[in-house]
Parts: structure tokens; C-alpha cells; sequence
């Protein structure tokens, strides 16, 4: 009985051996042999800086700055992608024309925008807002477009009987048709859009966590460093456990087994 | 019956033709639109340069070697970056993929890891290794490995039960299980891995040039920025797309030919 208790325990135990001895494996090394060491600091070390960071008030509003940033690059990217998409995936005729486009500026990497977007915004939320929104765009554009096109025809065929308008016919059957594919869509934006928020503090924008990380660096302050990249870690983790719940839920909702 | 068939082909290659013409001529479209607000000063000169200028400046920076230069250490990097980290991602994903009990304790870190952003590494490598090419070439491969290695280890932990076995029966070693039966089977799984891994590595070779003032593209078009030559600019954002849309497609096509045996 106390035998089989045990075993539930250690199999429940499993995914954290990894993860705590490698950090256990870490403070020691960063102690003893790399203890004159300005690159590296013990964990240790790292909740001290994550403490200061969080009474100084830096990590709310540097927090607050990358999210805020990514949602609203993803709210633009998905009014305009998934408009877009309903539209392409509703008229071949659109989607023949514009493939050739789409296919043109769709590989541009976001990030070769940042010098054009810091040029044109200079630096602060705009400049970063809009290269997110660029980056989310394209994913959500193909991935609501071939929503639209996996539409029952028979829901297409009782909205033109029932003589809707292409507006009406897009936010009454379209729209709650495809609710569940968008969702997994929008996942998808989440995780691209925090990425790269992150990477274009990193590279240039003197914002948010990617920038405080940076600044934690070039002060020689390891132990702050650190501390973000933790804290970067487990919100990314959060926020896409907390996209697919939603998306998991969605479906769930929309009938759909998932 | 032959007939009917010609005339179909006949009318759909039309119809291809057609399309690729309309497809072709929007594109246009928007190359004019680009001149006529580039022309009639709309969007100031600062930010948008005319198609001619840009035109202009790709010309003469491919002409003189410079921007040539440049596009090919960036493709190199991302190249090389993007080889290491399959390689190892590959490696890597088998051996945590074909053991149960591997998975069980390694799995949880790996997908508590995968979204943070592979530009996020880039100070912690700077203060570890400097502001040196190798530095750079560190993080590109770390992180495009972790697509890699996340679809490795799901292509080999979903061997279907009666291959196992097959495998079982035949006592095949595991390196030979690995090779006969896991990887065939991961191979979808690993490539749409390679593709994200792909863009990975080109991004954050773009992201590193930045930052580590490495000669590249991306430093290229960050001074371009920082002096005020936007056409320089658009010349480099037109290469770096070309790369991004060079490569992927010449990965599809790799991967066509070797998924062949897959369809069948």
C-alpha cells in the first residue's frame, strides 16, 4: 500500500528531477569554479535580481510593455488577416489573383523590418506593435483562409438561397462556422507574436523585457540577466498554456473533438 | 475519350496560364503603387524610396561586391546554423523519443522551454562568449534545434504499436531500430520541423548580425536605417526576402522528392 503510494509519488516526481539537478549542477559550478565569472551567476544569484526587479517596479511595467505591444499587434494582424483570409477563402477568383503576392512578401523575415519600422516610428510601441503585426499576419491570413475554404457547402448554399449580402453571409455563417479553426489560428499568433515582441527589444527597440534583459547584460549584472530569462521562460510558458486551454475550451465548446 | 481528355488539359493549362497572368499582373499593381506614392511624395522620401532607387541601389550593390558580401554571410550562417541544428536536433530527438522513461523525465523541460524566443539566448551568449562570430552561429543553431528536436521526438515516440513489434520479433539492435524503422516513420514530422527551423535560423542570424555588429545583412541594413539610406535599406530587405523565399522553397523541393516513397 505505502509501497504503491511511493511509486505514484516518484512517477509524479519524474518531470522535476531533470530541471532541479541541472540547477543544483549550475549553483554549484557558478560557486566554485566560476565564481570570478561576470558572465554567468548562480540561480541564486538570479532570485536575488528577479526580487530587485520586482520591488523597483521594473518587471511590471516591463512586462506590461512586451505584452501590451504583442496583443495589440495581434489584435491588428488578426482583424485584418482573418478579413482577408474570409475574403480569399470565399472568392477562388481573389485567392488565384493574389497568390503570387502573398508568396512575394510572406518570406521577408519580420525582422528585417526593424530598421525600416524604426526609421519610419522611431523608437516605442508603434514601431514595435507593427512588426508584430506583420509577422502575425501571414499565419493568419493561409490559416483563416483555409478555414473559410473547409466550410460544409451546404452552409454556403443556405445563405445564398436565403439571399444574404456577402457581409451578412460572412458574419453569420461564416464567422461561427470557422470559430474553432481561427482559435487554433490565434494560438498560433500568440506565440508568434510574443517572440517576436521579445526579439525586437532585444535588437533595438529600448523597451520591455528583451531590453531589460539586454541592459542587465551590458551592466555586468548576471544575476539580473538571468532572472529575466527565467521570468521571460515562464511567461511565454504561461501565456501559450493559457492559448491552448482557450483554444482546447473553444472547441470543446464548438462541438468539435479535439 | 482521348479528345475530351486534350481539350481538359488544353482548357485547364488556359486557365493556369490565366491565372498566373492575372497573378502576375496584380503584382504589378502594386509595384505602381509603390511608385505613384513613392513619386508623388506621399510617404516622405525618408521612409520610402521609389522602386527605380531601390532597384538602383540592389544593382549596384550586387555590382560591386559589397551587398554580395554581405547576403553571403548571412546565407552561410543561417546555412551552417540550420545544418548543425538538425543534425544534432535529429540526434538528439531520437535518443529522448524512443525511450518511454526518457521521455517521461526530459519531456515536461523540453516543452516548458520551447516558447522562449531564440533571440532571448543572445545576451546570455554575449556575456558567455563575446561578441564573436561563433557566438552568433551558437545561438542560430541552439535555437533552430528546438523545432527539430521536438518533432523528432514526437515522430519516434508515435511508431505505431505493431511496427514495434515487428521490431521486437526481428530482435533489431536499436541503433538499427533507429535507423530501419524510427526514423522513416519521424521523417514528415522531422522535416516540418527543418522548415520552422529554417526560418529560425535565418531570423535570428538577421537578430545576431544586429546586435553583434556581425558583418551580414542584417548589420547592413541596420546602418542603412541608422544614416538615413532608405533605398539601401529596401535593397537589403529585398535580398533578406529572397533568401527567406529561396530557401524555403528549395527545402519543399527536397522534401517532395524524398517524402516520395510516402504517398505510394
Amino acid at each position: 500500500m505505502i509501497d504503491r503510494a511511493g511509486a505514484r509519488l516518484m512517477r509524479k516526481l519524474r518531470p522535476w528531477w531533470f530541471p532541479v539537478v541541472a540547477l543544483a549542477l549550475f549553483e554549484w559550478y557558478a560557486r566554485t569554479l566560476g565564481k570570478s565569472s561576470d558572465a554567468i551567476a548562480p540561480p541564486s544569484a538570479a532570485l536575488g535580481g528577479f526580487a530587485s526587479a520586482v520591488s523597483d517596479g521594473s518587471l511590471l511595467s516591463a512586462t506590461a510593455f512586451t505584452l501590451g505591444s504583442a496583443a495589440l499587434g495581434l489584435l491588428l494582424a488578426a482583424v485584418l488577416g482573418i478579413a482577408a483570409g474570409i475574403a480569399l477563402g470565399l472568392s477562388p477568383r481573389a485567392a488565384r489573383l493574389s497568390f503570387l503576392s502573398i508568396e512575394v512578401f510572406r518570406p521577408i523575415p519580420s525582422v528585417a523590418l526593424i530598421p525600416l519600422s524604426m526609421l519610419v516610428f522611431g523608437f516605442g510601441l508603434r514601431m514595435e506593435f507593427s512588426i508584430v503585426a506583420f509577422a502575425c499576419f501571414w499565419p493568419l491570413l493561409l490559416l483563416s483562409q483555409a478555414a473559410v475554404r473547409q466550410v460544409e457547402p451546404r452552409l454556403l448554399e443556405v445563405s445564398q438561397m436565403l439571399g444574404l449580402s456577402p457581409l451578412q453571409r460572412a458574419v453569420k455563417i461564416i464567422l461561427p462556422a470557422i470559430t474553432a479553426r481561427l482559435f487554433v489560428a490565434l494560438r498560433l499568433g500568440v506565440a508568434v507574436a510574443l517572440v517576436v515582441a521579445v526579439t525586437v527589444e532585444i535588437a533595438a527597440n529600448p523597451h520591455g523585457m528583451g531590453y531589460a534583459m539586454m541592459i542587465a547584460q551590458q551592466s555586468l549584472n548576471p544575476g539580473l540577466m538571468l532572472a529575466w530569462l527565467m521570468w521571460i521562460s515562464v511567461v511565454g510558458f504561461a501565456i501559450n498554456f493559457g492559448a491552448l486551454t482557450l483554444e482546447r475550451s473553444i472547441a470543446r465548446k464548438m462541438g468539435q473533438v479535439t | 475519350m482521348t479528345v475530351a481528355g486534350n481539350t481538359r488539359s488544353a482548357r485547364t493549362q488556359i486557365d493556369s496560364a490565366r491565372s498566373l497572368f492575372g497573378a502576375t499582373f496584380l503584382l504589378f499593381v502594386i509595384i505602381f503603387l509603390w511608385w505613384a506614392v513613392s513619386t508623388a511624395d506621399w510617404v516622405s522620401r525618408v521612409f520610402l524610396p521609389s522602386p527605380q532607387a531601390t532597384w538602383v541601389s540592389l544593382v549596384e550593390g550586387l555590382t560591386d561586391g559589397e551587398l554580395l558580401a554581405f547576403s553571403y554571410a548571412t546565407v552561410s550562417r543561417m546555412a551552417l546554423g540550420w545544418v548543425l541544428a538538425s543534425v544534432i536536433g535529429i540526434a538528439l530527438g531520437a535518443l529522448i523519443g524512443m525511450s518511454r522513461t526518457t521521455r517521461a523525465y526530459l519531456q515536461p523541460t523540453l516543452e516548458f522551454i520551447r516558447p522562449l524566443p531564440a533571440s532571448a539566448l543572445l545576451p546570455l551568449a554575449i556575456s558567455v562568449f563575446g561578441l564573436s562570430p561563433a557566438m552568433v552561429l551558437s545561438v542560430v543553431a541552439f535555437g533552430a534545434m528546438w523545432p527539430v528536436l521536438l518533432a523528432t521526438v514526437h515522430g519516434f515516440a508515435s511508431v505505431p504499436a505493431q511496427l514495434q513489434e515487428v521490431a521486437r520479433c526481428l530482435q533489431l539492435s536499436r541503433f538499427t531500430y533507429a535507423i530501419k524503422i524510427g526514423l522513416p516513420n519521424a521523417m514528415p514530422d522531422i522535416f516540418a520541423g527543418m522548415r520552422l527551423s529554417l526560418s529560425v535560423s535565418l531570423i535570428v542570424s538577421v537578430v545576431g548580425e544586429m546586435i553583434a555588429s556581425q558583418a551580414g545583412l542584417g548589420q547592413a541594413i541596420l546602418l542603412a536605417a541608422r544614416s538615413f539610406r532608405a533605398s539601401e535599406l529596401f535593397a537589403g530587405i529585398v535580398l533578406l526576402g529572397l533568401i527567406g523565399f529561396a530557401s524555403s522553397a528549395l527545402l519543399a523541393q527536397c522534401e517532395k522528392r524524398i517524402l516520395k516513397w510516402q504517398k505510394s
